[in-house]
C-alpha cells in the first residue's frame, strides 16, 4: 500500500509479477511510462522498429519459454499496428500482456492527437481487455490481466492506460491469489469422463492420437506425459502444426504433421482409425479437410482446455475438458489402476507402414553440385546440421514454413515457433528476435521466404542493437510460392500478382546493418553455407536460391477429403470447381 | 454457386455479465463476429450493488450453433453464467410494446376494442389518437401489432424478451 503515480505502479506490477523483458515502442501516451522503466533497469525494455514486431517477439519470447510476453506500445498508430500480432496470439492461444497508452481521460472521444478506440478495436482479438480509468485500479488490473492472460487457455490481454491515469498518484495494492469472479477455467478434467476415455481406448482397434498447440501450453511436463501415454498404449500419434515438438520426430509411432500438407500415412490413419484421441487440438479446416470426409468410422475423444473448441467443428463421441497435461496424467494413472496392457496393433500398424510406403515427403532433385536446391533438400540440410545443438526454429508463412514442419524433426516442446491460426507473415523473424533475447546462448534460427521476412525485415535493426545471434535462412525462390501454388492448382496458372519482384539484395542490406550476409547458390554450396551461418558469432542472413517453381506436397486440396491427397506435382489439374474455390 | 443457409430453432439465453463498461459490445460483437443471430437483447443491472447485469438474448440457429452460442458466451471473462432457458424447460416470457393509433370513427372505435380483447392498457389519449401498453409473449405482441395495423398504427417502441425459469429454483 503506497503511494506512488499510475506509471511507477505499471513498473512496479510488472517487477512484482517477475517480468524481465518488456518488448515496445514509446511514443506521447506512454511517456510516463518509458520514464518510469528508465528508473528500474531489472527490466530490460526491448526497442523493436515497427510495434508489430514487439508482439511478435513477445509470442516468441512467450512460446520458447513458457512465459507471457510483454508489450508496451503508444496510443493510436501504436496499438493498431500491433493488433496483427495481437490476433495472432489469439490464434494461437499464446499467453501476453499488452500496455497501450491512451490519450487523457479528458480527451477521450474527441478524435484527439493519437486517438483510437484501443479497447474497442481489440475486443474481439484479445481474450480479454481493460481501460483503467483509475490510478487505484491499476494494481489488481495489472495482476489479473497476467493471471488471464496465463490461466485457462491462454491468450493476449490489453491494458489501455491513458495518460493522465499515469501521471496521476494513487494507492498500489497487489492483490492475493487470483480468484476471479467469473472466470474460471476448468483445469483438471472430470474423473468420469477419464474413465469413459480409457474404455474407449482399451477397447480400440485402430487409434491414433492427433495432439496440438495445447499440449505445448499445457508445459514440457504435459509433452512428457503424452510421450508416456502413447507409449503406455502403443497407439500412433500424428500432431497439427502448433503440436510439433511434443512428441519426438524420431519415434516409431510418430506419422509425422497431419492436415493440408501433412504426411500421406498420418492423414490416411485418421481416415481409417476407429478412435481417435484429440488432446489440445482444435479440428481446425487446415486439419479436417472436407468435413464430410473426415475420419468416417472413428469414435472421438477431444481433451481441451477450452468447452467452446468442443463440437465447434467436428462432433465428438466423447469430451474431457481440462488442461492437457492433467488429463494426460489422469490418463496415465488410470491406465495404469486398471491394469490395462497396450493391444496388438499389429494389422493396423502393417496398414500404415504400407501407407508410410509410398515416402509422401520424397521429392525429385538433381545431384550435381552445380544443380539448383530442392528447397525441401535445404531444410534437411539445416536439420542435419544443427542436430545436437537444439535450435530453435521459427518461420514466416508459405510453402517454406511447410517444408520445414514437413522436414525439420523436433524432439522437444518450445523449439518450434510458428503462425498456424492467422498464419501471419512477417511472424517469424520478429518471434526469433524474442526467442533469442530469451535464450542469449542458443541457436535461433528463422526460417523464412523472401517475401515474409520483407514484412518485418526493418527489426534488423532490433537484431544489430541489441547484438542478437539470430540467423535467418532464406528460401529463395523469388516467389510467394504458396500463392503460386494455389494458383497453378486453381486459376489455371495465371500468376496475379504472386511474383517477387525488385527485391533487395540480401547480403548487401546485412552488411548495411552490420550482419554478415550469405548467398548459396547451387546445391554444392549447400552445407558448407549453412556451416558458415552456425559457425558465423553474431546475426548472418543467408540467401539461400532454391528452384524456384517448386511446390509443396502432399497436399490436401481444399474442399478434398484426406484420402484424395496430391502427392505429386503431375497431379495437379489447375482449375477447381467454385465451392472449392470459395474455400480459404 | 450459391451460398446456402442452415434453418435454426429460437432460443432464449439468460446471461448474467459484469456491469462494466464494454459488456455489451463484447456480447453483440461475439454474436456479428461469429454470424450468429440476435432476434431481440435486453439488458439491466439486476443485483444491489450494481454489480450484475442480465441480458436476455432471443437468438435462432441449429443445435449444434446454440451450443456453440452458449460456450462462447461462456469463456468471456465477464460472463457469470449463461443458461439455455428454452432448452432447461418452463419459463415464462414478457414483452412490453407500446403502441400508437391515430384516426377517428370507426378505426378508433375498433382499435380500443381490440385492445381490451388483448388486455392492453391505455396510457396516453387524446382525440385523435391512444397509446397502448401491451404485455405478454411475443406472439401475442405481434399479434395485437398486426391488427392495430388495420386501425391506424403509427408508432411501435417495444422491450424485446424477457425470461425466467418456471418454479423455486433460481440461475
Amino acid at each position: 500500500m503506497t503511494e506512488m503515480s499510475g506509471a511507477d505502479m505499471v513498473v512496479q506490477a510488472l517487477v512484482d509479477l517477475g517480468v524481465d523483458t518488456v518488448f515496445g515502442y514509446p511514443g506521447g501516451a506512454v511517456l510516463p511510462i518509458y520514464d518510469a522503466l528508465y528508473k528500474h533497469p531489472t527490466i530490460k525494455h526491448i526497442l523493436v522498429r515497427h510495434e508489430q514486431a514487439a508482439t511478435h517477439a513477445a509470442e516468441g519470447y512467450a512460446r520458447s519459454t513458457g512465459k507471457p510476453g510483454v508489450v508496451l506500445v503508444t496510443s493510436g498508430p501504436g496499438a493498431t499496428n500491433a493488433v496483427t500480432g495481437i490476433t495472432d496470439a489469439l490464434l494461437d492461444s499464446i499467453p501476453m500482456v499488452v500496455l497501450t497508452g491512451q490519450v487523457p481521460t479528458t480527451l477521450i472521444g474527441t478524435d484527439a492527437f493519437q486517438e483510437c478506440d484501443t479497447v474497442g478495436i481489440t475486443r474481439h482479438c484479445t481474450k480479454h481487455n481493460y481501460l483503467v480509468m483509475d490510478p487505484d485500479r491499476l494494481g489488481p488490473i495489472i495482476h489479473e490481466a497476467f493471471h488471464i492472460a496465463t490461466h485457462g487457455r491462454p491468450g493476449p490481454v490489453v491494458i489501455d492506460i491513458p495518460k493522465n491515469v499515469q501521471v496521476a498518484t494513487g494507492t498500489y495494492t497487489v492483490p492475493g491469489i487470483i480468484e476471479h469472479k467469473s472466470y474460471r477455467p476448468q483445469v483438471e478434467p472430470d474423473a468420469d469422463a477419464i474413465d469413459a476415455a480409457i474404455d474407449l481406448i482399451a477397447a480400440a482397434e485402430r487409434p491414433v492420437f492427433y495432439t496440438g498447440g495445447g499440449v505445448i501450453n499445457a508445459g514440457p511436463d504435459a509433452s512428457a506425459a503424452l510421450r508416456q501415454f502413447v507409449s503406455l498404449t502403443g497407439a500412433p500419434i500424428t500432431s497439427t502444426l502448433m503440436g510439433l515438438g511434443a512428441f519426438p520426430a524420431d519415434d516409431p509411432k510418430w506419422l509425422g504433421m497431419l492436415g493440408m500438407h501433412g504426411t500421406f500415412e498420418s492423414n490416411m490413419a485418421m481416415n481409417r482409425a476407429d478412435l481417435i484421441i484429440a488432446v489440445g487440438a482444435r479440428f481446425d479446416d487446415r486439419v479436417t479437410g472436407r468435413l464430410d470426409a473426415f475420419a468416417p468410422e472413428a469414435k472421438k475423444i477431444h481433451i481441451d482446455i477450452d468447452r467452446s473448441s468442443i463440437n465447434k467443428i467436428v462432433p465428438v463421441d466423447l469430451a474431457v475438458v481440462g488442461d492437457a497435461g492433467r488429463a494426460l496424467d489422469a490418463l496415465i494413472a488410470a491406465w495404469q489402476d486398471k491394469g490395462l496392457k497396450a493391444r496388438d496393433y499389429g494389422e493396423w500398424w502393417r496398414r500404415i507402414d504400407g501407407w508410410r510406403a509410398t515416402r509422401c515427403l520424397d521429392f525429385p532433385e538433381a545431384k550435381e553440385p552445380q544443380a539448383d536446391i530442392m528447397p525441401q533438400r535445404a531444410v534437411k540440410a539445416l536439420f542435419d546440421a544443427t542436430r545436437g545443438r537444439d535450435p530453435i526454429i521459427t518461420t514466416e508463412v508459405g510453402q517454406h514454413q511447410m517444408w520445414a514442419a514437413q522436414h525439420f524433426g523436433f524432439s522437444a516442446p518450445n523449439r518450434w515457433l510458428t503462425s498456424g491460426g492467422l498464419g501471419t507473415m512477417g511472424y517469424g523473424f520478429p518471434a526469433a528476435v524474442g526467442a533469442q533475447i530469451a535464450h542469449p546462448n542458443r541457436l535461433v534460427i528463422c526460417i523464412a521466404g523472401e517475401a515474409s521476412l520483407q514484412m518485418n525485415i526493418q527489426e534488423m535493426g532490433t537484431v544489430s542493437q541489441y547484438r542478437l545471434p539470430v540467423k535467418i535462412f532464406i528460401l529463395n525462390n523469388e516467389w510467394m510460392g504458396m500463392v503460386r501454388q494455389w494458383q497453378e492448382l486453381t486459376y489455371e496458372s495465371r500468376y496475379s500478382n504472386s511474383y517477387s519482384d525488385s527485391l533487395p539484395d540480401f547480403v548487401k542490406l546485412a552488411d548495411a546493418y552490420g550482419w554478415t550476409g550469405l548467398r548459396i547458390d547451387t546445391l554444392g554450396e549447400l552445407e558448407d553455407g549453412i556451416r558458415t551461418m552456425i559457425e558465423t558469432p553474431g546475426p548472418v542472413i543467408v540467401d539461400c536460391r532454391v528452384a524456384k517453381l517448386a511446390n509443396c506436397f502432399p497436399m490436401i486440396p481444399s474442399g478434398a477429403a484426406h484420402t484424395d491427397m496430391i502427392l505429386q506435382p503431375n497431379d495437379i489439374v489447375g482449375t477447381m470447381d467454385d465451392e472449392a474455390k470459395a474455400l480459404v | 454457386m450459391k451460398i446456402k443457409t442452415e434453418a435454426g430453432e429460437r432460443h432464449v439465453l439468460a446471461v448474467t455479465v459484469d456491469n462494466e463498461a464494454g459488456i455489451l459490445a463484447k456480447i453483440t460483437g461475439l454474436f456479428s463476429a461469429r454470424g450468429y443471430n440476435i432476434e431481440s437483447l435486453t439488458v439491466a443491472d439486476i443485483s444491489a450493488d450494481h454489480a450484475l447485469s442480465r441480458i436476455t438474448i432471443v437468438t435462432s440457429g441449429p443445435p449444434a450453433v446454440i451450443d456453440q452460442i452458449i460456450a462462447q458466451l461462456d469463456r468471456l471473462v465477464p460472463v457469470h453464467k449463461v443458461t439455455d432457458l428454452t432448452d432447461q424447460g418452463a419459463h415464462v416470457e414478457r414483452e412490453i410494446a407500446l403502441v400508437k393509433v391515430a384516426g377517428t370513427g370507426d378505426k378508433r372505435i375498433e382499435a380500443l376494442r381490440m385492445a381490451d380483447v388483448f388486455r392492453a392498457k391505455v396510457v396516453d389519449t387524446t382525440l385523435s389518437s391512444f397509446i397502448f401498453e401491451i404485455t405478454g409473449t411475443s406472439d401475442k405482441v405481434d399479434r395485437f401489432i398486426a391488427l392495430m395495423r388495420e386501425c391506424g398504427l403509427v408508432e411501435v417502441g417495444r422491450t424485446g424478451v424477457v425470461a425466467i425459469g418456471r418454479g423455486s429454483e433460481a440461475l
